[in-house]
């Protein structure tokens, strides 16, 4: 037989004999990694089956191969292009507000008029089945069915947009162009493209947008034919779009915030790897006379380092297989829990990379974990058998000193194939290390604080509790690790969600607005004004608003900036259509930067305009600099008089650009009012009155849209805490596996603290105390550094006040510290039963 | 008469914290091939250094030793394992089996290390000539400190080594256990033609090999033959 292959089973079968009868113990150190890698699987999986799904639904859900979309109706050049590409359908949609005369409801929603064999590809879902053909002919309107279902609607009853009443077709469930987010804000309702003359909302100042579908020709190359004519388009305002960029701006949008996910199921990860490097210290050092033996009797080093070495491997392989199985039956719950935020139905097809790298994960993970404690096997000598010698070997910390720099090459490589940026890879791979190095330089602080001012005068349970955090093998340091990540990524969720929700709240004062009215004309001010304030209200706002795109600047013209790919200006300036307005003032969420504001004109200088800083940045403009503006169809010469910081952050109108007064007041314009409406009845009141006088006026009910931000808000931190919670649990077997591990230990002393007389109430006592400690230690720590992360969040990321809520001290901390306390207590119920023998001879088996 | 081991000029220390600690000085002896030769002494003088030197489980400070004919100073640490699995058996006080390997198992595992095809086969016939033929699945943890030793001596007969090293072998045994133990030992040993090197306190015990080594602060004081001879 050959040597080599000899030597090689035999490992296996040495492997394959101690890990039987070390079975519930190594079991436990696979559990660490099942959940992490089932976390980073089902999240892998999931993405690449969302991004499949966009590549072969993009064009269903744009419902065409592409569109030419503009606000306004299509300018001589734009409307010889669309002809003579020949559109299947066409469709002019706005918000506006649309009234229920059977409940007497109203509600901001999408109309969208339609004309054509819209859509192409995919379908509009109602019911009944046949209304998604029949409203056109029955000149109807299909309504959203969330919408139908809260004013109680059904087929037949009647909905008023602006002039027009329309008879209800039918419900729709879905359709290309909307989704559930979006329908939470303004629902859809969708209307035969002629009548829309009829409700008379398409006048000058409204916001309109009018969207030109085509069916590509056969062998057309849709990317070429974006860029031959997109640059045209832009130039007459309007705008290209084909179904590959819908599909590349939908997977980037989602892949963010799947990277996010990925690095919290990372996070998970690791937490299983520090328990498993953790397991390992205590079950190799517990083995290292079985290693002396086995050299005594003639292993080789490498023989003996390889036996524990497969044994770890095969359950890496195990705990890689089982995690990617639970990963890939994790992900089927997915599209339940997100379907809201996604505009199609995601289709889970069994994806082979995710396994792969599943299996991979925890093969290697583990191996590359547990290399640390089983170096220990390469170097300990076989005189140990006679004697215990202290292993200390240059050669072996020099090892040691390798293999930390390759785990952390590898967090680094792996975050980095996560994040596609070194910077954010390099980001979080400092963020975990110094977490992690708070949290272990805390323990072992409390741990040589404890030595140090031992409280000789306590009495004896308490010593021995305290003695048991540092006596040798102690779990401490992973324990308070453990617990401690665990807690931390909670809570910082937690005061996440805080801030963003305090961001979005309104304070509830008559100053400030609840009620917002847009697209009021210049004929309908006074008399909107009228209604207002006969309800006793406050008009708080009344804001003109003109709409306008840039031409040049100083003197180089939007199109050259656009075609230019050596341009450092940001793209948006010159495709955005800005909504400015007028005023010598600056308001309260308005700083001055540079620069002036208001500005006294003189006789023949340019018109001076403020601009906010993040135009100025992102355009590289600055004070004096010169800008042309097309005010609908007007240019319009302007030079940079100040530039302000604006904070976007606060719930009301704010401006990019900001003109004088005395210039633009006789322009095409729309006036924004608001009002506070101190309750819900004299709100329905106030709306229902301004629908039936002005339907073309749409309002925004900033209280029911804070439901709807904190319902969106509750959806994405449900997904967040759901992929914390693999943290959590993975925190707790852990816990698990580091108390077990050292159980036979704990027990061998608990053992000899009864046979020389301790009552079961002490040693009780003894164990209660020190996990009590762990757990509050654990916890503590972990929620302190998350208010400081969540502090430097709410800085730096969120600029907004954080004022952390009590929820995770009072909720978090004892819960966590009872989990804790509930495994270490199961862990003494064996000696507090059974006579110390027999327990002893038990465990040793 | 082949000599099987010789020990010349052996010197060992170690140094605890800032001082030098010398356990053996000056040692030289020599073993034939095939003798009994027991090596006595009060605790701490050096015996058990000693032993695990001669077996080549730690390194000589100075002085030289050489085994089956190989220096064993000219061996790396696997060269030196490699030798111990051809050539040297061991039992030890604390009998030192493998806790998750059945009595089999603990057997086998020299022969395997050793590549043998039948190992499992021979390990059976050793149980079975010890006695414990019906304890051969048990676990070290399910067998009495006697069965463990009589597991012990079946695993250090295995390979058929040209040495056995037995470092207090009955020192955790009852008296009667002990005895059994140690006729079974010398049993097995004549059967198999080993030389056989003892470290006991029990001086009884080594009168019955045919040289005694003593020990005293690390130094022979006396290396005499017995009547066992």
């Amino acid at each position: 037989m050959n040597k080599s292959n000899l030597d090689f089973s035999w490992l296996i079968k040495m492997a394959w004999r101690d890990a039987k009868a070390s079975g519930k113990r190594l079991i436990l150190f696979m559990a660490s990694i099942v959940l992490g890698i089932a976390a980073v699987v089902s999240i892998q999986s999931f993405s690449k089956n969302l991004e499949d799904n966009i590549g072969l639904q993009s064009k269903a859900l744009m419902g065409a191969d592409y569109l030419i979309d503009t606000p306004q109706i299509p300018t001589e050049t734009v409307q010889n292009i669309i002809d003579s590409l020949g559109p299947v359908a066409k469709e002019v949609s706005f918000a506006s507000m649309a009234a229920f005369p059977s409940s007497g409801n109203n509600k901001l929603v999408q109309v969208r008029g339609i004309e054509g064999a819209y859509p192409i590809y995919g379908e509009f879902e109602t019911i009944p089945v046949e209304a998604s053909k029949s409203y056109q002919h029955e000149k109807g309107a299909l309504v959203d069915a969330t919408l139908m279902l809260q004013f109680d609607l059904k087929k037949g009853d009647s909905v008023k947009i602006g002039n027009t009443v329309f008879p209800i077709s039918g419900s729709l469930k879905a359709a290309p162009g909307s989704n559930a987010f979006s329908a939470t804000l303004a629902p859809p309702i969708i209307l035969p493209f002629d009548e829309i003359e009829g409700t008379g909302l398409l006048q000058l100042g409204s916001r309109l947008n009018y969207n030109y579908y085509f069916q590509a020709t056969p062998g057309l190359d849709i990317d070429a034919l974006d860029q031959a004519i997109d640059p045209i388009l832009d130039d007459e305002n309007a705008d290209f779009d084909s179904h590959h960029s819908v599909s590349q701006r939908l997977g980037s949008r989602y892949n963010n915030f799947a990277k996010f996910l990925n690095l919290v199921a990372f996070i998970a990860l690791l937490l299983g790897c520090v328990g498993i490097a953790s397991s390992v210290h205590i079950y190799i050092k517990e083995k290292l006379r079985a290693v002396a033996v086995l050299k005594c009797l003639g292993a080789s080093r490498k023989q003996s380092f390889l036996i524990y070495l497969i044994q770890i491997a095969g359950l890496g392989l195990m705990g890689g297989l089982f995690g990617t199985l639970l990963g890939l039956g994790l992900q089927a719950l997915f599209p339940l829990i997100i379907q809201d935020l996604l505009p199609f139905t995601v289709e889970i097809t069994l994806q082979l990379m995710p396994v792969l790298m599943g299996i991979f994960l925890g093969l290697f993970m583990s191996v590359m974990f547990a290399l640390l404690p089983l170096l220990s096997t390469w170097f300990v000598s076989p005189l140990q058998v006679l004697r215990v010698t202290e292993g200390n070997d240059s050669a072996g910390r020099k090892t040691s000193v390798l293999v930390i720099l390759l785990i952390m090459a590898f967090i680094f490589l792996f975050s980095l194939w996560f994040l596609e940026s070194w910077r954010y890879a390099l980001g979080f791979v400092f963020a975990i290390l110094v977490t992690f190095s708070i949290l272990a330089a805390i323990s072992y602080a409390f741990m040589w604080a404890v030595k140090k001012y031992f409280p000789h005068s306590w009495g004896f349970t308490a010593r021995q509790s305290l003695l048991n955090l540092f006596r040798p093998n102690n779990q401490t340091m992973v324990l308070i690790l453990a617990i401690g990540i665990g807690s931390f990524l909670i809570s910082t969720l937690y005061f996440t969600k805080d801030i963003l929700l305090s961001k979005a709240s309104l304070e509830d004062s008559a100053s400030n607005p609840n009620i917002i009215l847009l697209d009021i004309q210049t004929d309908q001010k006074a008399n909107v004004r009228r209604v207002i304030e006969e309800k006793d209200l406050q008009v708080l706002d009344n804001i003109p608003i003109i709409t306008m795109r840039v031409h040049s600047i100083n003197d180089v013209l939007a199109n050259v900036i656009r075609q230019d790919t050596l341009s450092t200006r940001d793209k948006w300036i010159v495709n955005h259509e800005f909504r400015t307005t007028y005023r010598d003032t600056l308001i309260a969420s308005e700083t001055l930067l540079e620069g002036e504001w208001p500005v006294k004109r003189q006789p023949g200088d340019l018109i001076p305009i403020s601009i906010s800083d993040n135009l100025a940045e992102n355009g590289q403009v600055g004070v004096g600099d010169t800008i042309v503006f097309n005010v609908q169809g007007v240019l319009m010469e302007t030079r940079v008089a100040g530039i302000r910081t604006v904070d976007w952050q606060r719930m009301q109108l704010n401006f990019s650009v900001l003109f004088p007064k005395g210039i633009l007041e006789n322009a095409p314009q729309f006036t924004v009012m608001s009002t506070n409406a101190p309750d819900e009845r004299i709100s329905a009141d106030l709306q229902q009155e301004l629908v039936r006088e002005f339907p073309n006026v749409s309002i925004l009910d900033l209280r029911q849209l804070l439901t709807t931000v904190q319902g969106i808000l509750d959806k994405i931190s449900w997904v967040i805490n759901f992929m914390a919670f693999f943290s959590i649990i993975t925190g707790i077997i852990v816990l698990i596996g580091s108390v077990r591990t050292s159980k036979y230990q704990r027990i061998k002393e608990s053992v000899l603290l009864r046979t020389l007389g301790a009552k079961s109430r002490q040693i009780l006592k003894i164990t209660f105390l020190e996990y009590f400690y762990l757990g509050i230690l654990g916890t503590g720590i972990g929620i302190l550094i998350s208010l400081l992360a969540s502090q430097l969040l709410a800085v730096f990321v969120f600029n907004s006040p954080f004022t952390p809520s009590w929820i995770p001290f009072l909720v978090l901390m004892p819960g966590l510290t009872v989990i804790v306390l509930l495994i270490g207590l199961s862990n003494s119920r064996a000696v507090l039963k059974s006579p110390p023998l027999e327990v002893l001879r038990k465990e040793a088996g | 008469m082949t000599k099987i081991l010789k020990v010349s000029q052996l010197s060992k220390m170690y140094s605890s914290g800032s001082k030098n600690l010398t356990v053996l000085n000056d040692i030289s002896f020599e073993v034939n091939a095939g003798a009994t030769f027991s090596i006595v002494g009060p605790s701490g003088s050096g015996k058990t250094t000693l032993l695990g030197l001669c077996a080549g489980l730690d390194k000589a400070g100075a002085g030289s030793i050489e085994l089956c004919g190989t220096a064993l100073d000219s061996l790396n640490e696997d060269e030196r394992a490699l030798l111990r699995n051809k050539e040297v058996g061991f039992i030890f006080q604390d009998f030192q089996l493998l806790p998750t390997l059945t009595a089999l198992e603990n057997v086998s595992v020299p022969l395997e290390l050793q590549g043998a095809n039948d190992s499992k086969h021979k390990a059976l016939q050793l149980l079975q000539k010890v006695g414990l033929e019906d304890r051969v699945h048990h676990y070290p943890s399910q067998l009495s400190g006697g069965e463990q030793q009589r597991v012990a001596l079946a695993r250090a007969f295995s390979t058929s080594p040209s040495i056995l090293f037995a470092d207090e072998p009955t020192g955790n045994l009852d008296e009667e256990t002990g005895e059994k133990v140690i006729q079974l030992l010398f049993e097995l040993n004549k059967e198999a033609g080993t030389t056989l090197i003892i470290v006991t306190h029990d001086l009884e015990l080594a009168q019955r090999t045919q040289q005694i080594l003593r020990l005293k602060g690390g130094k022979i004081l006396s290396n005499e033959t017995t009547k066992a001879a």
